[in-house]
């Protein structure tokens, strides 16, 4: 049984994201004692899985090397993977929260040194890579992962491989008989930094993403361009492995639509700037980008980087949101149809590619605690929440810096109230 | 009456046309929450046929295009397909607000007077007012001497087949041409008829007061 010690001077944050991570790393480095709750097997959320970073395009990993360090540095701040909360009770200063360790069946003697996964024969959909991919049944979840700790997927157990891989194991890592652990704990106030989900482009039914193979979403894309991704980091079509030299972008894929998600994702506009920008160091020359949108919304310091993709001749942007899409059946090619607004033409335009820039929704449909969301599900900053704070894309669709900023005042927020907490108690 | 309408309105209205089609057309308060994305020109059927696509129709109402889209016989192309409805990222009851501005076009006596749907359109409301069921022969034999005599039986032979098949399946009564079937309480349905006349005259009145 894992012991877990927490005080209500705890500051509890649930998930490991950028907003997560900040949110406790700030709190457990003004000298409080902080709890990271993450679900997946390895933090950083959904940062991982870009290539690069607008508007730097710089790689997300140097970043996440930094906060990593930062995390094994600190004596204050305790971190459980695969961990996830199930029920919150009390009132703020005075939480008391049920929470599920489920288990990786691998313990702290692994080295990462990967034998267990050359053991192991059975392959299964990577997360990591949105199915694009297959991962072994003992794995790494990606290159940097941390904790830098193999998983065994519980699908193995009770097979052949699960003796396999504990058999390949010089280090005694591997423990087939963990068990779920439910643990609790009382914690003075709670960070929500469980973040976003892409939308299920499946549900835009007129484009297609689950007919035509040549039309992918924007996190997909991303993946294509990691070296160690699902194409090798080459930009190829799936439906042939051909180059993806012309390639479109439609924006508001799923978001500004009453069918679909209310709100502006605020994100993709930038996102496919910058995916862009991957297109046109492919292939130089050869490239041929064209963004379709009904406005670009690059809010502030990122217009000189629209200005920048725009100037480039390139580059086509098509003032229209796309009615549907066809597929060519010789070629495989998306046929985009609809009207542009700047003069009301019909376009029927084939493409390479064509990549969804798909909406961002809270990745937690009910937060098991009470809190106030807004419309479009996002916690609301109410004081009605008490002692639960939200950051990052909890809270809103967000870029990387402002889900940073918004994790920093959580976390002052929570130090707050646990300081209050503090003084009482004196 | 639609001439003077038509004059009230302008006067009314001046350069304000989005206002007037807010007041007066039905479910036209809805012709200023367009972005303007396009979705439903690109999802019409019928679309690539249409002078001015909704989508243009709506920026020519914001522009004040007043004739060109009175006069226009893009909204009677609609075939009330609801394609564009269930696409329209903002829910725009785009359906409707085209058959609202055609209504709105033939009360001010603008509408194309060729315009075959309208034509159409008040054939068969003739016909059903008459017996309060639509007469299907004698509905198709108007429609085929719509564009005239020789026309009609240039059309009128090549849809024999047709007409055959339903009668002989008896989807249609050779009866029909004298007399045909009717409601049950024609004189009831003439009233209720009359009274709902009645109502869209006083508002039509009440407006043009207004105006
Ligand atoms: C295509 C695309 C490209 C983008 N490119 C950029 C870019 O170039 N630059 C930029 O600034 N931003 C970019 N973004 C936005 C960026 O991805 C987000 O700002 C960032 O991921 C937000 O981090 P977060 O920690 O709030 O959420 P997340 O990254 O979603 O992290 C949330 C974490 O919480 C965990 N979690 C979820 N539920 C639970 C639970 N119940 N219990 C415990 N843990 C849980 C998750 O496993 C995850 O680790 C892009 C977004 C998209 C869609
Ligand atoms: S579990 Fe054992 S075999 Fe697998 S990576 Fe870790 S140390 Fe190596
Ligand atoms: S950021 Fe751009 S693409 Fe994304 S929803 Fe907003 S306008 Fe559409
Ligand atoms: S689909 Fe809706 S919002 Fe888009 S142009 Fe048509 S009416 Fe306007
Ligand atoms: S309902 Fe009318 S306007 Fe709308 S798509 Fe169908 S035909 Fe076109």
């Amino acid at each position: 049984m894992t012991e877990v010690i927490a005080t209500n001077e705890t500051i509890l944050v649930v998930g490991g994201g950028i907003s997560g991570m900040t949110a406790a790393l700030e709190a457990a480095e003004a000298g409080k004692d902080v709890i990271l709750l993450e679900k997946r097997p390895y933090i950083g959320g959904r940062v991982t899985q870009l290539y690069k970073y607008f508007p730097k395009l710089c790689f997300p990993t140097c970043g996440l090397e930094i906060n990593q360090r930062r995390l094994k540095a600190n004596p204050n701040l305790r971190l459980f993977t695969m961990a996830e909360v199930d029920e919150v009770s009390g009132t703020e200063g005075d939480y008391s929260v049920k929470v599920t360790l489920h288990p990786r069946y691998v313990n702290e003697n692994c080295t990462a040194c990967g034998e267990c996964a050359k053991a192991v024969e059975a392959e299964f959909d990577d997360e990591f890579n949105y199915g694009l991919k297959k991962r072994k049944g003992a794995y790494l979840p990606y290159a940097m992962a941390y904790p830098e700790r193999y998983v065994i997927d519980p699908r193995i157990l009770g097979t052949e491989d699960a003796e396999r891989a504990k058999a390949a194991c010089k280090y005694d890592a591997i423990d087939l008989d963990m068990q779920p652990e439910q643990i609790e704990l009382k914690v003075g106030a709670i960070i929500w930094a469980t973040g976003w989900k892409p939308y299920d482009a499946a549900k835009i039914q007129p484009y297609g993403y689950d007919r035509i193979e040549n039309v992918i979403s924007s996190v997909e894309f991303e993946r294509m361009m990691d070296p160690f991704g699902p194409t090798g980091g080459k930009l190829v079509r799936p439906s042939d492995g051909k180059p993806a030299k012309n390639v479109a972008f439609i924006q508001c894929a799923g978001s500004r639509d009453r069918n679909h998600l209310l709100h502006c994702s605020r994100i993709c506009c930038m996102a496919s700037l910058k995916q862009t920008t991957y297109v046109l160091d492919t292939y130089g020359d050869e490239a041929q980008v064209s963004i379709y949108y009904i406005d670009i919304r690059a809010i502030d310091r990122f217009e000189d980087f629209y200005r920048k993709v725009r100037g480039n001749p390139q580059v086509k942007f098509i003032k229209s949101k796309v009615a549907r899409i066809d597929k060519d059946k010789a070629t495989g090619d998306p046929i985009l149809q609809g009207v542009d607004t700047e003069g009301y033409h019909r376009y029927a335009n084939p493409h390479d590619l064509v990549v969804l820039a798909i909406g961002m929704e809270p990745s937690v449909d009910r937060f098991p605690v009470p809190v106030v969301v807004n419309r479009e599900g996002f916690i609301e900053n109410d004081p009605a929440n008490g002692g639960i704070f939200a950051a990052g894309c909890a809270s809103d669709a967000l870029d990387v810096n402002r889900s940073v900023q918004s994790a920093t005042a959580a976390a002052l927020r929570a130090i707050q109230v646990v300081n209050r907490v503090a003084r009482a108690e004196v | 009456m639609s001439q003077d309408l038509n004059t009230a309105m302008v006067e009314k209205y001046r350069n304000d046309f989005l206002k007037e089609v807010e007041e007066k057309v039905e479910e036209g308060e809805w012709v200023r929450m367009c972005m303007q994305c396009g979705v439903c020109s690109g999802s019409c059927p019928l679309g690539p046929y249409w002078e001015h696509p909704p989508q243009e129709i709506f920026m020519m109402i914001r522009a004040g295009k007043r004739e060109e889209v009175l006069s226009s016989s893009s909204m009677w192309m609609c075939t009330s397909c609801y394609n564009c409805i269930v696409r329209c990222p903002r829910e725009l009851p785009i359906t409707h607000i085209m058959h609202g501005l055609a209504h709105y076009a033939k009360r001010l006596g603008l509408a194309p007077k060729e315009q075959p749907t309208m034509k159409f359109a008040q054939l068969f409301w003739d016909n059903l007012v008459k017996q309060g069921r639509v007469n299907e022969l004698k509905l198709g034999l108007s429609l085929y001497f719509m564009n005239g005599f020789s026309e009609g039986v240039k059309t009128a032979l090549k849809m024999a087949p047709v007409g055959l098949g339903m009668l002989k399946t008896k989807r249609m009564n050779p009866m029909e041409m004298v007399g045909g079937h009717k409601v049950k309480d024609l004189k009831g349905f003439h009233a209720m008829l009359k009274k709902a006349e009645e109502i869209e005259a006083a508002k039509i009145e009440k407006q043009e007061a207004e105006a």
